[in-house]
């Protein structure tokens, strides 16, 4: 016996950096894993205090709300991973609602004619933002708070310009509107509640930008260009082109939204859109991005605008003094990042 | 972008035929232009003034562009040249005010939301010798300032007619919805209609920069409460997201609004808002404007020092038809 023990082999060490770990500690170590945790938390807490807030219906509304947050931030979040902020996202999505209405109205053209003037107009605007920031190596954050501002100023003056009012003319009667407003902004019904459309592009687009991110050359180069853009380039990342794809691609889901607040509610304000920025950056970062890039995921963003929606939303149907709102937003988003935070370094130092 | 000018031609001409194909029947700039009108009168041949008119609101604002609308339809008519600028921001107006002085204007029109740090400047432009009317906001103080005239509604008042209407017509539950918080005014009219409402009285504060968030917000809360009956708006522009929440949210409530916008008549038409309380921001841009110039021109004081009220003005489906027209050349 003691001979078979003696003359068994070891078996080789594996290499502890190849080894595949379990299913569970490949999902506690997931960005999203932080945010997942919050949600959950906060619906729970939302289900117990408010009874109206149970009603499947509301729950309908909250996802309307979280989906309209949630498309741009899934390529905010992208572009944050890619180490990249963009300012100008809230007010671009209002541009492009104006670019679509005013064209088709002035030109009395077809709607969908108009929709893709504003696609090409909104990637027009990535395609600066980015190419602003590798040209010219200032940090994102100041060249797209200078586009912000240069879009919100366009946003009034054109519209001034051409309609003579601060708001786009009615658009519901063009040729197109309905079609339109059936592929951006329409609703259906599941078992007795009404689904908004949006909510179905929402989980489409965070699916998209998670395979991107995880299953293509391309995520690589996203994850590789946040971490560290220099050592990047170096192994051969065509860093500038990824960088302006990104800005591109916000620009792209901004473009989405705007469309569907055009052909949701007919009309669009030029004013609309400013502050939104933070809403976005804010899901990202509850989501599980980093500020310094790297780090994240598109799913995560998602349930960051679903926690936004659901705080936000939350607190009315609690039915607590409207003065105290924006204290009690403050206070659940920054219980569910510290949430986030504690998390992750648990999943970190377990493994 | 185009790897040859070719290509680009190319693009060009399939947009161009795109475009051309793409017409669309109904509605667009064709169907407006027929409707096209306007306001405007002959013109004064008194000698050029220059009057500023500085106020809080915010750039791309509805109702303020028909203030501005109104000033620039008197400054035509009076030989007047306006100049106007804004800042939602009271030290930043107050700055206004003192380079309306440094320039030297004849004429100052202002308006006065906070006016315990905006008094001392409009002092300052009547000590330089430049007479000051208020417009909008400030109806309780503008005596104090100096100010010869005012030109505006009282919010209370104008949140009591809504409330007194909201009674009439027997709702037991009034919601008001507040697009900005912290806005004095805005939470006047809240309150005047809590003050002759009959029933029971809830606010709530919403997203105004974000209409699907307003929307929804709008939609919890009616949900949150199902007795509530009633719906007020405090701009026009807030009306639409209401009425999509009450679509939403399977409400049965009514919905009344403060002021008015294109979109405004053909909802009350259609009946899907009972009312909209309408302050004539036209007539106080107008006002402004022609009450400095008579001042100038011939020493008259509109009001004789009493505030003079444009609003409230109540637009429901009795009158919608004759003011509708205006509203839909946006002076109205």
């Amino acid at each position: 016996m003691s001979q078979t023990l003696a003359a068994a082999p070891a078996p080789p060490a594996g290499d502890e950096r190849v080894a595949r770990r379990s299913a569970l500690s490949r999902l506690l170590a997931r960005p999203e894993l932080g945010a997942l945790v919050g949600a959950i938390v906060i619906y729970v807490f939302f289900f117990i205090v408010a009874a109206p807030f149970r009603d499947a219906g509301s729950l309908s509304t909250i996802l309307y709300q979280s989906s309209v947050y949630g498309i741009p931030a899934i390529a905010v979040a992208v572009l944050m991973i890619g180490g990249e902020f963009d300012l100008s996202a809230g007010v671009a999505v209002t541009s492009s609602a104006l670019v679509a209405s005013m064209f088709s109205y002035q030109f009395t053209a077809n709607m969908w004619i108009g929709i893709l003037v504003s696609l090409a107009v909104a990637l027009g605007i990535g395609f600066v933002n980015g190419y602003l920031v590798v040209r010219t190596a200032i940090p994102s954050f100041l060249v797209t708070l200078g586009t912000f501002f240069m879009l919100r100023g366009l946003n009034l003056a054109l519209t001034k310009q051409v309609t003579g009012n601060v708001a786009t003319n009615d658009v519901s009667n063009i040729d197109g509107f309905d079609s339109a407003q059936n592929v951006f902004a329409s609703q259906f019904t599941v078992g007795g509640v009404a689904i908004k459309v949006t909510l179905l592009w929402w989980v489409g687009f965070a699916i998209v930008a998670t395979l991107i991110l995880l299953r293509t050359h391309i995520g690589n180069w996203i994850f590789a260009v946040g971490g560290s853009a220099p050592s990047s380039r170096a192994v051969g990342v065509p860093v500038k082109r990824v960088k302006i794809g990104l800005f591109m691609g916000v620009s792209f889901l901004c473009w989405f939204t705007g469309m569907h607040t055009l052909f949701a509610f007919n009309t669009v304000q030029s004013g609309l859109g400013v502050g939104n920025e933070f809403i976005y950056i804010v899901a990202a970062v509850v989501g599980g991005c980093l500020l310094t890039g790297g780090y994240g995921s598109a799913i995560g963003a998602a349930i960051g605008a679903f926690i936004y929606g659901m705080a936000e939303l939350g607190i009315v149907y609690a039915g607590w003094n409207p003065d105290w709102k924006y204290f009690f937003l403050g206070v659940l988003l920054l219980g569910a990042i510290l949430l986030n935070t504690y998390i992750r370094r648990r999943a970190e130092a377990s493994r | 972008m185009f790897r040859s000018r070719k290509r680009l031609l190319a693009v060009t001409m399939v947009v161009g035929l795109a475009v051309t194909a793409g017409c669309s029947e109904s509605g667009g700039k064709k169907a407006e232009e027929d409707a096209a009108g306007g306001v405007g009168a002959g013109q004064a041949n008194t000698e050029r003034i220059t009057v500023a008119m500085i106020t809080h609101g915010a750039p791309g604002d509805t109702f303020w562009d028909i203030i501005q609308k109104g000033a620039k339809a008197a400054a035509d008519k009076d030989n007047v040249d306006l100049k106007y600028s804004s800042d939602p921001s009271s030290g930043n107006q107050a700055n206004l005010i003192q380079s309306a002085i440094d320039s030297k204007v004849d004429g100052i029109a202002v308006t006065l939301p906070d006016p315990p740090a905006l008094i001392p400047a409009v002092k300052k432009a009547i000590a330089a010798g430049i007479p000051v009317v208020a417009l909008n906001a400030g109806i309780g103080q503008f005596e104090q300032s100096g100010a010869l005239s005012y030109f505006g509604s009282d919010e209370s008042l104008a949140g009591e007619a809504g409330g007194t209407r909201a009674s009439e017509g027997g709702y037991k539950h009034v919601l008001c919805v507040i697009q900005f918080q912290g806005q004095v005014q805005l939470e006047d009219r809240c309150n005047g209609v809590k003050k002759t409402f009959t029933g029971k009285w809830t606010k709530i504060y919403v997203n105004g920069s974000d209409r699907p968030s307003e929307q929804s917000t709008i939609a919890a809360k009616l949900k949150q409460d199902p007795s509530v009956d009633f719906v007020i708006t405090l701009g026009a522009p807030d009306a639409l997201a209401a009425m999509g929440a009450i679509k939403d949210s399977g409400s049965k409530a009514k919905l009344g609004t403060f002021d008015f916008n294109p979109q405004i008549p053909p909802k009350i038409q259609s009946g899907e808002l009972q009312f909209a309380i309408d302050q004539q921001p036209f007539l106080q841009g107008y006002l402004s404007v022609d009450s400095l110039w008579l001042y100038k021109a011939n020493g008259n004081i509109i009001g004789g020092g009493k505030p003079t009220l444009t609003g409230p003005f109540l637009v429901d489906n009795k009158n919608v038809d004759f003011v509708g027209k205006f509203a839909a050349g946006g002076t109205r």
